[in-house]
């Protein structure tokens, strides 16, 4: 599944769009230490996380994800927004918990 | 291939509106001199977690990143407190951030493990009061 198709999906809302429509997701990855997603979230994996700053951007991007999807009801604050939107990162959110959002992914992989 | 490049940046302290720039500038320069994903991906990560940690801990400094066709070599200076001991803060969990920080997503105490991982070499060199300098070589 692409990004593009999760996002015409529409079971995540939409906070951003990076424009990487094309990218291929590989499958679904979730942390909410950023040490700990740094080392390992793979390239092209959707990263599920209830961290909605601007360092989440920072590492996704150093760490190739091909997008995030904050759970819980989790909110993008401004910063992370603005920095989302520079760096061309695809954000989306949900009120799910982490687990069923991710299997949700997982299910249609 | 391509020419010796050297690179320097001035790391703001308890800015996070910044932090991670330096590593993300590094890594798009790596791959526009098509260095290998591999080798990419191990500077990124342990400069941004040397990057994080001038931030976090030491107010911030300077890092100096020289790129030649066989070897990337970052240098991590910082006018910081120091590092007591070495042993304990290389330790997996080992983390002294302040919650503040921790709520921001960081402080699991993996970032020092993390950055001996993906480097090739590293060494440490750090006084208390008056700072330290990590060194990191990733072999292409
Ligand atoms: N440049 C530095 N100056 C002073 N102390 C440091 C420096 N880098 C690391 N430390 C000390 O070493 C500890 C461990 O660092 P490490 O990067 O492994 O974990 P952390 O930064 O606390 O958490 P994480 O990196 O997982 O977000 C820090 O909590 C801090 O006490
Ligand atoms: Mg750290």
């Amino acid at each position: 599944m692409t990004v593009k198709e999760l996002i015409d999906n529409n079971i995540f809302e939409l906070v951003n769009n990076g424009g990487n429509g094309d990218t291929v997701i590989t499958k679904p990855f979730a942390c909410d230490l950023l040490s700990f997603a740094m080392s390992k979230a793979s390239a092209d994996c959707a990263w599920f996380t209830v961290m909605g700053n601007m360092n989440t951007i920072a590492v996704s991007v150093l760490a190739d994800c091909a997008c995030i999807i904050l759970c819980e009801g989790a909110e993008l604050d401004e910063p992370g927004m603005a920095k989302a939107t520079q760096q061309n990162v695809t954000v989306f959110k949900t009120d799910e918990p982490i687990f069923e959002a991710a299997l949700k992914l997982y299910n249609l992989l | 291939m391509y020419d010796a490049i050297k690179l320097t940046y001035n790391v703001s302290g308890d800015d996070f509106t910044r932090a991670g720039e330096a590593s993300s500038d590094v890594k798009g320069k790596l791959k526009k001199m098509n260095v290998p994903p591999d080798a990419v991906r191990k500077v990124a990560i342990s400069m941004y977690e040397g990057e994080i940690n001038m931030v976090i801990h030491a107010d911030g400094g300077q890092i100096t990143v020289e790129i030649t066709k066989d070897c990337i070599t970052m240098i991590l200076a910082d006018k910081g407190p120091g590092i007591k001991d070495i042993d304990q803060a290389m330790q997996a969990g080992f983390s002294t951030a302040p919650d503040n920080i921790r709520t921001l997503g960081f402080g699991a105490g993996m970032g020092l493990p993390n950055m001996k991982k993906y480097s090739d070499e590293m060494k440490i060199e750090t006084e208390i009061g008056v700072g330290t300098t990590v060194t990191m070589k990733v072999f292409i």
